[in-house]
């Protein structure tokens, strides 16, 4: 078992740790040792434009998707109206789109060119279009849009956590009902919200789709990073991503503490019934609806744009021949059914691997109470907390290098770079679901088979590990998912012939193949979409 | 003395911590000793040792001459019914008794005939197909029981097997156990903090405290001829006095000197504790001989016979006498009973 862990731990720290501590060094200049890098950072005003961006962005994210996010949890969670357990599934529907989809879905709803804006265009006669997509106004729009679930999930948890008994006292004190939100509600909330404002943050922090496609001159750490590697300024780009590193460090330190404080929050001994609205039923229901159309647009922006054959939309408002050639297009020709195949075998490859050594993490970690396993549990969690981008270019420095007596392989440049990359995305997927599936997990159960004769391969297989399915399964999904849709590290990473469907969604938008762009978009949400509910929706069973 | 299961000398530190210091016992083929003790005591990490979940710092355990020590839990055959069941929620009430046997690799008619007459055994026919978490709770603790017994291990270990049931349900539950346990003559090691239940169960009981064994014996041992203090005080009610130990009396400190029996060695003219039973006790009137002198401060109705609690110059004491000797207030006088367990002294504990 001791040998195990140790082989694990050497292993993890390959994937994992290695190439941060060597793109460390390199930022540092090793082996000529040296700040040189880092006071060059410092003295270019565009680098500290970048970061401040980064940094402000990420807190208007945060304000903007609270802003919606907790409204709009309290209205489900709080009020009784027709079509609400629909609609409580469907807003949570933006996590579920792949990143640069949702940025793409964008564009073509809002964008120049975009329905709304050719809607108000021929409305109004303008001779150009109303305005412009783009910068940070545009990053922040779907940044909201794709974020505030965080705030709805953790809000709407953390309200039905909420012991009614609190609610019932205040009341009996005489407390109003908008007395009794803020003195009592809120603050027992703020355990879970703090916590969906550093996922938030965090999450904002590495973004990059939405950054990369509307940003134009406007850039973010992120960006920077990857315009940095592409001028061939490598030195500069180990400094940004130490840089970007260290922010999102700092915020997982702060993120463990919230979750820890999130623990003691409360039992719940009751739950807060629902309230029959009055007059306000017809409001609530008329503006879930609206809401859920709203959230649903670019969903159906996407598939209508895939249905639009090559040059044929032009100044009209509504596109007006929809075929399904585009569709008949990927499909004919093995070099545009490539990307799809690509990024299945990859992303399948990936998560298989993360699944196992995420779980074996785990549960060694699990298992004893030493050092070992606080440095396992680190491990698997560095990679959520570090943004793509930044595990992308250490990912690029460590393995381009032909050093087998230092653990380094040239990687880079070979169909195994993205699978690997995928992998160690997907490991703090695979491996916090795991944690948190073997924390709930009685350790008597185990015991219980060992003391029936049963060996420790025999207690895994019959106990362990079928116990453990929902969690598995839910990570394993989130996983694939990730790494089917991924675009941040994929951008850093592919080659030509392991080109993963995201890129070649950006090289038919810059083709100006939008429907052949937007046909990709549809059958990675689909495909990602059937993952999901073939793994996901299945909690019942076990 | 060689036993059927012998627990010698076992050492358990967490950390810098003792659970266990130095534990032996020895358990005869089909006999069932009780690990009484409160929390803290080190009798839930001896009933894991003996399970082997955790593993000896110092020490042996021996079965049937077998030197078990080292061997992994899975590989020595003994039973263990868990506090809370741990009965695999995945499976059937029938799946899990026959989970061991599946171990075994024994054959699969042979496996379900066992499983029936397990089930059967325990009351619980008819209810093989039902998911664990469909049963109430006393049948979870037959499954497991059924569970634990049907691979027909050496020695059978029961953690607290009483304290997940409902209280009404408990005694009725405890006599099962005894007939169940009785009937298959296993070996048996249970845990609990409670003495009713170590009484009922145990052919003998083991209290532990801190980590060491005070005394093992008979109920009878430990009530009548309890071995320190601790034992004393632990088991059953009592009061415990300051005194002078000048043998054979104990002079209380600001009061009689009463004869007493040396529970533990103490040096003559030593502080020592007088340890007194509310049976052992009686009022007399203020006068008589020997008497300790004090106000009825509680009464505590029980039926035939009242507690008393007697506020004295020497502390607070508890007399068993008729419920319509005395009434809160009266100035009383106490005596030792002739006719109930002797007072016995004891080294003063720090």
């Amino acid at each position: 078992m001791r040998v195990l862990r140790v082989v694990l731990l050497l292993l993890l720290f390959w994937l994992v740790g290695y190439p941060l501590l060597l793109t460390l060094a390199a930022a540092l200049g090793v082996p000529h040792p040296t700040l040189a890098h880092f006071a060059e950072f410092a003295s270019r005003p565009a680098e500290w434009q970048a970061l401040w961006a980064s940094l402000w962005i990420s807190v208007a994210t945060v304000v903007l998707s609270a802003a919606v996010g907790v409204p709009l949890a309290f209205v489900f969670e709080r009020a009784e109206f027709p079509g609400r357990r629909l609609l409580s599934a469907l807003v949570a529907l933006p996590v579920a789109l792949p990143p640069l989809v949702g940025v793409v879905a964008f564009l073509f709803l809002y964008g120049e060119s975009g329905f709304a804006s050719r809607a108000i265009q021929s409305l109004f006669r303008l001779e150009q279009p109303p305005w412009r997509l783009s910068g940070p106004g545009a990053i922040l729009l779907v940044h909201a849009y794709s974020m505030y679930v965080y705030f709805y999930l953790f809000t709407r948890a953390g309200l039905a956590r909420l012991d009614a008994a609190f609610l019932e006292a205040a009341a009996s004190l005489g407390a109003s009902k908008t007395r009794t939100t803020i003195r009592v509600t809120l603050p027992l909330l703020v355990p879970a919200l703090t916590g969906a404002a550093l996922l938030t943050f965090m999450t904002s922090l590495s973004s990059f789709s939405a950054p990369y496609v509307f940003g134009g001159s406007f850039r973010v750490m992120t960006t920077q990073i990857v315009a940095s590697k592409l001028n061939g300024d490598d030195a500069l780009a180990m400094v940004e991503t130490v840089t970007l590193a260290a922010i999102g460090l700092v915020g997982l330190v702060l993120l463990r503490r919230a979750e820890r404080a999130r623990d003691v929050a409360g039992a719940v001994r009751g739950v807060a019934p629902r309230r029959q609205l009055g007059r306000a039923r017809s409001a609530a229901t008329a503006a879930g609806w609206v809401l859920a159309i709203l959230l649903l647009l670019p969903h159906l922006t996407l598939l209508i744009v895939s249905l639009v054959p090559r040059n044929t939309w032009t100044t009209e408002a509504f596109p007006p021949v929809l075929s399904l050639s585009n569709y008949a297009g990927v499909f004919s020709e093995p070099e545009h059914l490539r990307p799809i195949v690509n990024s299945l075998w990859m992303a399948a490859a990936a998560t298989a691997a993360a699944l196992v050594l995420g779980f074996a993490a785990a549960y060694l970690a699990r298992r004893g109470r030493s050092r070992t396993s606080s440095a396992l549990e680190a491990l698997i969690a560095a990679p959520w907390a570090l943004p793509g981008t930044v595990f992308a270019v250490a990912l690029a420095t460590a393995f381009s290098v032909d050093a087998p007596w230092a653990g380094r392989f040239v990687l880079v440049g070979t169909p195994l770079i993205l699978p690997l990359a995928y992998l160690v995305r997907g490991l703090p997927l695979t491996g916090r679901s795991s944690l948190a599936g073997l924390a709930q997990m009685d350790p008597a159960l185990e015991e219980a088979a060992a003391s029936l004769g049963a060996s420790p391969a025999r207690r895994l297989g019959r106990v362990v590990l079928p116990l453990l399915r929902p969690a598995l399964t839910a990570g394993t999904s989130l996983a694939f998912l990730a790494a089917f849709g991924d675009f941040v590290v994929s951008v850093v990473l592919y080659t030509y012939s392991t080109r993963p469907i995201s890129i070649e969604i950006l090289s038919s938008l810059r083709l100006q193949e939008i429907g052949v762009a937007a046909a990709y978009g549809v059958l990675l949400t689909g495909i990602s979409a059937a993952a999901f509910l073939a793994w996901g929706e299945r909690p019942g069973t076990a | 003395m060689t036993g059927f299961l012998e627990l010698d000398s076992l050492e358990k530190r967490f950390g810098d911590l003792p659970v266990t210091r130095g534990v032996s016992l020895t358990a005869q083929k089909g006999e069932i000793v009780a690990l009484l003790g409160p929390s803290g005591s080190g009798k839930t990490t001896i009933l894991r040792l003996t399970a082997g979940f955790e593993s000896l710092d110092a020490g042996r355990i021996v079965v049937e001459g077998e030197d078990v020590t080292g061997l992994a839990p899975e590989r020595r055959r003994f039973g263990m019914v868990f506090q809370h069941y741990a009965l695999f929620p995945h499976m059937t009430a029938g799946e899990n008794v026959a989970f061991g046997l599946e171990s075994q690799g024994a054959p699969r008619d042979m496996i379900a005939k066992r499983v029936a007459e397990m089930l059967a055994a325990t009351g619980l026919s008819g209810l093989e197909k039902r998911k664990v978490t469909q049963l109430s709770g006393g049948q979870q603790q037959r499954v497991a029981l059924a569970r634990a017994l049907a691979p027909s291990p050496r020695v059978l270990l029961l953690d607290e097997p009483l304290s997940n049931l409902d209280p009404s349900l408990r005694e009725k539950t405890r006599r099962e156990l005894k007939r169940f346990i009785g009937r298959i003559g296993i070996t048996t090691l249970f845990v609990t903090h409670e003495q009713e239940e170590a009484f009922a169960l145990g052919d003998r009981v083991a209290l532990l405290n801190a980590g060491r064994l005070e005394q093992i014996g008979t109920p009878e041992d430990l009530y009548e001829r309890p071995a320190t203090r601790f034992v004393a005080t632990f088991i059953g009610r009592s009061s415990v006095l300051p005194a002078y130990w000048r043998k054979p009396e104990a002079r209380i400190v600001g009061g009689p000197a009463w004869t007493a029996v040396e529970g533990a060695p103490v040096p003559d003219g030593a502080e020592a504790d007088l340890v007194v039973r509310p049976e052992g006790l009686a009022f007399a009137g203020t006068s008589a001989a020997g008497a300790l002198e004090g106000t009825i401060s509680e009464r505590r109705f029980a039926g035939l016979a009242a507690y008393f609690g007697v506020a004295t110059a020497a502390g607070e004491i508890e007399v068993l006498a008729p419920a319509a000797a005395h009434r809160e207030g009266d100035r009383v006088a106490v005596v030792p009973s002739a006719a109930g367990p002797a007072p016995r002294v004891f080294p003063r504990s720090a």
